[in-house]
C-alpha cells in the first residue's frame, strides 16, 4: 500500500534576503512499508518528524531525497497528485480548522465535489459515510453546535466519502476530551476492521496504541523501534530513553518484574496483569 | 459579549418562498428594489405594498419576525424624513426660525420613508427565506458570466462561505482571549472611548495571529481533500430551475412592468392615486 524508501525531508529557513539560512532535517532516511488493511500507530515525542511523515504520504510535502509510493504511485508524479490525495485521506488535529461548510452534509460532500463525482452519487456517498461514523442524524446540523468528538467524526466522514484506501490521522484526539477520544478511536478501528481501510494513527496517547497491528516509534526523523504493541511496550527502558512512556499497566508490570516478581515482560492489559499476579501469589 | 450576535437570520420553515431557487429570490429582490425607485405615485406604492404583503404571506414567516429587522433602522428612517421635510425647497406650510416645512418636502419624505421601509422588509424577507450557503451559491451562479472578464467568481463565493463559517469561531476566540486578559486585570468595559479603543489592540493582535494560523490549517485541509479551485468541481445539490422558478420570474417581471407602466401613466390617474 505505502512504500517509503530512504525518505529525507529538510525544512529550509530563509533569512530576509530569501537565502537559505538554516536547514532543519525533519526526516533522516526513513524506510517504511505498510500493507493494505494494516492498523499502524506512530508514536514519538514532539519534533520527531511524525507529522512531516504524515504529510508526505498525502503528497502535501515532497521528499528532499528518497521516494514515497502510495499504491504504486510516486508522490512526485504531478499527474497522480490528486489520485494520491484521494486514496490517502488525511485527518488533522483541530476539527474546527478542517470543516469548510456550514452544514454537516455539505462538508462531507466537499471532497467528492472536488474530485468531480456527479451530484446524485455524492448524496449517496455522503449518506453512507455519515452512517459509518454514526453521525447520520446530525446531517443537517451546523458543525458549530457539535462536540469535539462529533466534529472529528464529521471530518472522518468527509475523508471516507472520497473512498480512500488509507487514512492518515495526525493526532486526531489531541484536542478532544476523553469521551471524544474514545469516539474517534472507535470509529477508526471500526473502519479498519469492517471496511478494510488502512489506518495510520499518529498519537501521544500510549493507550491508543494497544490495539494496533504495529507500533512504530520515531525519533530524530527515523524509526527507532517497531513491532507489535506487546513487543514495543515490553521494552520499557528503550522507550524511556526516547522520552516516551509505556501504558501504565505495562510500566507497573515492568516495575514488579524488576523487584523480582515472576511476571512476563509483555503485559498490556489489566486482566493480563491480574492473571500474572494471581499465578505469582498461588 | 459576543454570544447574541447571529449572522444571517434564516427562519426555518416550509413555504413556497423557501423552496424557490435562491437565484430567483436574489434577482427578484434586486428587481423589487429597483422598482421601488421607479414608482413615483400613490398607486405605485400601493402596488409595491400589495406585492410585499403577498410575498410575506407566501413565506410563512411570522410578521413580527420581519418587523424586528426594522427596529434597527428606525432612527435612520426618522433622520432621513426630518431632513427631507425641512430642507426641500418649495411651498412653505409651516415655519419656525430657519426651518421651513414645505409641501414638496413632506410628500418627498413620506415617499422616501415608504421606499426605505419596503426596501428593508423586502431584503430581510430574502435573508429570512434563504440560507447563507444558498445565497453564495446563487451569487456564484449569477456572476458566472463575469468569468469572461477574468473575475474569480468561484473564489469569491468560496471566500464568502468560508468567512461566514469562521465568523462565529473567531468570535468565540475573541471572547476567550478577552476573558484571559480580564483575568489578568485588563479593562474592557471602560466608559472612556479612547481607552476602550486602546484596550482592543491587545485583543486584536492574538486574534489576527490565530486567524492566520487557522487559515493555514484550513488551506492544508482543503488541499488534502483535493480542492483545486472551481475547475472540474461538481455540486451535491446543483441549482436547477424548476417550473415554479420560471413562474416566480414571470411574477417579478410582471410586477416590474406594472411599476414602469404606473410611472409612465401616473399623470392620467384619478386624484388620490396620482399623488
Amino acid at each position: 500500500m505505502i512504500k517509503i524508501r530512504k525518505l529525507i525531508h529538510d525544512y529550509l529557513k530563509h533569512d530576509e534576503d530569501g537565502a537559505v539560512s538554516e536547514e532543519i532535517r525533519a526526516l533522516a532516511g526513513l524506510d517504511l512499508d505498510v500493507k493494505p488493511g494494516e492498523f499502524i500507530v506512530i508514536l514519538g515525542h514532539n519534533g520527531c518528524g511524525k507529522s512531516t511523515l504524515a504529510k508526505h504520504i498525502n503528497a502535501l510535502l515532497f521528499p528532499s531525497e528518497g521516494e514515497v509510493w502510495v499504491d504504486g504511485m510516486n508522490t512526485v508524479d504531478g499527474e497522480k497528485l490528486w489520485d494520491i490525495r484521494q486514496e490517502a485521506g488525511m485527518i488533522f488535529q483541530n476539527p474546527d480548522n478542517q470543516i469548510i461548510a456550514q452544514v454537516v452534509e455539505e462538508d462531507v460532500a466537499f471532497g467528492p465535489e472536488n474530485i468531480g463525482v456527479p451530484g446524485e452519487k455524492i448524496r449517496k456517498r455522503v449518506e453512507e459515510s455519515l452512517k459509518s461514523v454514526g453521525m447520520l442524524e446530525y446531517r443537517r446540523k451546523s458543525p458549530g453546535r457539535l462536540s469535539g468528538g462529533q466534529k472529528q467524526r464529521v471530518c472522518i466522514a468527509g475523508v471516507i466519502a472520497m473512498r480512500p484506501k488509507c487514512i492518515i490521522m495526525d493526532e486526531p484526539t489531541a484536542m478532544l476530551d476523553p469521551s471524544g477520544r474514545v469516539e474517534v478511536l472507535k470509529t477508526a478501528r471500526q473502519l479498519n476492521r469492517e471496511e478494510g481501510i488502512t489506518v495510520i494513527l499518529i498519537t501521544h496517547y500510549m493507550e491508543e496504541a494497544i490495539e494496533a497491528d504495529r507500533v512504530i516509534v520515531m525519533d530524530k526523523g527515523k524509526i527507532a523501534l517497531q513491532g507489535t504493541p506487546r513487543e514495543v511496550f515490553s521494552r520499557v527502558e528503550e522507550m524511556k530513553d526516547l522520552h516516551l512512556d509505556v501504558p501504565q499497566v505495562s510500566l507497573l508490570a515492568w516495575e514488579l518484574r524488576r523487584r523480582g516478581l515472576k511476571i512476563p515482560a509483555d503485559i498490556l492489559t489489566r486482566e493480563e496483569l491480574a492473571d500474572a499476579l494471581e499465578k505469582v501469589i498461588s | 459579549m459576543f454570544e447574541n450576535i447571529t449572522i444571517g437570520q434564516y427562519y426555518q420553515t416550509r413555504s413556497p418562498l423557501h423552496s424557490l431557487d435562491p437565484r430567483v429570490k436574489l434577482t427578484g429582490t434586486l428587481l423589487y428594489i429597483i422598482s421601488l425607485f421607479i414608482v413615483n405615485c400613490a398607486a405605485g406604492y400601493l402596488l409595491a405594498a400589495l406585492f410585499l404583503v403577498c410575498m410575506i404571506r407566501l413565506s410563512h414567516v411570522p410578521f413580527r419576525y420581519i418587523v424586528r429587522g426594522m427596529r434597527a433602522i428606525l432612527f435612520l428612517l426618522a433622520i432621513t424624513m426630518l431632513f427631507n421635510m425641512f430642507l426641500t425647497p418649495g411651498q412653505v406650510l409651516w415655519q419656525a426660525g430657519p426651518l421651513h416645512l414645505t409641501r414638496e418636502g413632506l410628500t418627498f419624505a413620506v415617499k422616501m420613508a415608504f421606499r426605505l421601509t419596503f426596501l428593508i422588509l423586502g431584503s430581510s424577507l430574502m435573508t429570512l427565506t434563504t440560507t447563507p450557503t444558498q445565497l453564495t451559491d446563487a451569487m456564484e451562479s449569477l456572476m458566472r458570466p463575469l468569468k469572461v472578464l477574468h473575475v474569480p467568481v468561484h473564489e469569491i463565493a468560496m471566500m464568502m462561505s468560508i468567512a461566514l463559517r469562521f465568523i462565529p469561531i473567531l468570535m468565540e476566540e475573541a471572547d476567550k482571549i478577552m476573558k484571559a486578559q480580564m483575568a489578568r486585570c485588563a479593562e474592557f468595559d471602560s466608559k472612556h472611548l479612547m481607552k476602550k479603543i486602546k484596550s482592543m489592540v491587545p485583543l486584536l493582535v492574538p486574534l489576527f495571529v490565530s486567524a492566520f494560523r487557522r487559515a493555514n490549517d484550513l488551506a492544508m485541509a482543503m488541499e488534502a481533500r483535493c480542492y483545486r479551485g472551481g475547475e472540474g468541481r461538481t455540486r451535491m445539490n446543483p441549482l436547477i430551475y424548476r417550473t415554479r422558478d420560471w413562474i416566480a420570474y414571470g411574477v417579478v417581471f410582471g410586477f416590474m412592468a406594472a411599476a414602469i407602466a404606473l410611472r409612465v401613466f401616473s399623470a392620467s390617474l384619478p386624484f388620490p392615486l396620482n399623488l
